[in-house]
């Protein structure tokens, strides 16, 4: 019995040693290796920026179809992920993913945290609350009432400020749709476009917008602090947007055209 | 790397504040568990059959369920059913303590099955009903039997409160994630929540053995 472990182990120690010293033998290799891979990470309940497509796993939306236009111009391959909102830029500081693209709003704290490309979208917050509530005409009529949000996100802070208000926070937007929906909470705060794209494919059956659009702000993708690959990502856009890429995208899935910037 | 204490020491307050909750969760759902569990341990036990089909169904399905699968069941899809809202305290504790309950019925069921036979024989012949019996003879002993694997069962459903942090309840895993959506302190925030869990947990183990020592029948 001891000979045989000990013949194993020696078995075990050469197969190491040829692996290592295999390792460090072949730099010519990495240019047979396959294209490079852009990892993506989103939050897949951002309709219509981000979300899971009804019959297959895929992701749809302006963002996704925006990223994979840019990783073509990168000559990279894309692959996406899928995570929480509040997981997006520990992914990016921990290395698991590239870039964020989640309709990320391009704020100061995030800045000295990431770095964001050029701006891709003008948005702005709102109130949603249920069809038949009178008493909630905008944010100013939030007082001392209950709000729900997504976790991470700039409508978060919003509702953090409202005096007195008691903030629920969830994982997903369909959660919080939902709470909203269940009379759980007197109002949502989030992204017009959102909001809007919601109203659209049901939801106004139940609920409405109120109030003016909040907190002009832009979304940006986001790279960890001092990747390269973000000036790379913004020649990338820039070009889409010469080349009028861009501006097709936007209109299919906005029925408008870009804003002139 | 530079790992930032000071954003520890301000979270503290938040943190302990989240903990206080992990434990009161933790504490009326294992309360309720382990009478649900009581109860449903006898039925399974009683020879009415419908009763007995029961139990056992409410076990199988508790236990093949995940229990973060029974909390979103009971906070978003049982208002779709009976047409009204679910308060989230009332969700999360029911749910935890619904699931609890199928596992301590196990361990009842457990602790009275490693009672001898002698004992239950000997109690009828006696005179005593089967409820007298159980009442008397078998559950006490089969108490101090009970006491490690429920000591278990409650630092299992310390760590398991952590997921009514999706319904937005903010019990201290849930703080953490708040906080750390702040500041982006992944590393420190997260060591402190697991510090904080382990300390609670090493609590309760302790009292688990300070209990057991008591009634412990063979020193």
């Amino acid at each position: 019995m001891k000979k045989l472990i000990v013949l194993v182990m020696t078995i075990m120690m050469a197969a190491g040693l040829a692996a290592g010293c295999g390792g460090t033998k072949s730099p010519e290799k990495k240019e047979a290796a396959p294209a490079k891979v852009l990892r993506v990470g989103t939050e897949p309940t951002f309709a219509p920026f981000e979300f899971q497509k009804k019959d297959s796993k895929d992701f749809d939306g302006f963002d996704m179809d925006l990223i994979r236009a840019v990783g073509q111009k990168m000559n990279m391959k894309v692959e996406i992920q899928n995570m929480g909102f509040d997981a997006l830029i520990p992914a990016l500081n921990a290395g698991n993913i590239d870039v964020a693209v989640a309709g990320i709003s391009i704020t100061e704290d995030r800045k000295k945290a990431v770095d964001f490309t050029d701006a891709y979208y003008e948005s702005g917050l709102i109130v949603v609350v249920n069809k038949n509530d009178t008493s909630i005409k905008g944010v100013n009529d939030l007082k001392d009432k209950k709000i729900a949000v997504q976790i991470g996100t700039t409508g978060a802070e919003k509702a953090a400020k409202v005096p007195g208000a008691k903030v629920t926070t969830f994982n997903t937007n369909a959660e919080v749709f939902l709470e909203l929906k269940n009379k759980g909470v007197d109002a949502v705060i989030i992204d017009k476009p959102v909001a809007a794209y919601y109203l659209v494919q049901g939801g106004k059956d139940s609920a409405k917008m109120v109030g003016e659009v909040m907190e002009a702000e832009s979304y940006g993708m986001a790279f960890k602090k001092g990747n390269k690959l973000a000036a790379e990502a913004n020649k990338a856009l820039a070009e889409l947007k010469k080349d009028g890429t861009y501006a097709k995208l936007y209109k299919q899935w906005f029925g408008e055209e870009p804003k002139a910037k | 790397m530079n790992f930032n204490l000071e954003i520890i020491t301000n979270a503290m307050p938040l943190l302990l504040a989240g903990a206080g909750i992990t434990i009161e969760v933790s504490a009326l759902s294992v309360g309720f568990g382990l009478a649900i569990g009581c109860i449903i341990s006898l039925i399974r036990m009683t020879s009415i059959k419908p009763l007995r089909w029961f139990g056992n169904v409410y076990v199988d399905f508790i236990r093949g369920t995940p229990l973060l699968v029974q909390i979103f069941l009971v906070y978003f899809a049982l208002p779709a059913l009976i047409g009204h809202r679910v308060d989230a305290f009332f969700a999360a504790i029911s749910a935890c303590s619904i699931n609890s309950g199928a596992y301590v019925a196990e361990i009842f069921r457990g602790g009275i099955q490693s009672i001898d036979k002698g004992q239950m024989e000997a109690g009828r012949s006696l005179g005593m009903t089967w409820w007298q019996t159980m009442r008397f003879i078998i559950l006490p002993q089969a108490f101090k039997r009970i006491i490690p694997p429920l000591g278990n069962e409650f630092i299992a459903m310390l760590k398991d409160s952590s997921l009514v942090s999706v319904i937005g309840f903010e019990e201290l895993t849930r703080r953490g994630q708040l906080i750390i959506a702040r500041t982006y302190a992944s590393f420190e925030i997260w060591l402190a929540v697991a510090l904080i869990y382990l300390l609670m947990t090493f609590a309760v183990a302790r009292l688990v053995s300070r209990l057991e020592r008591r009634y412990d029948t063979s020193r």
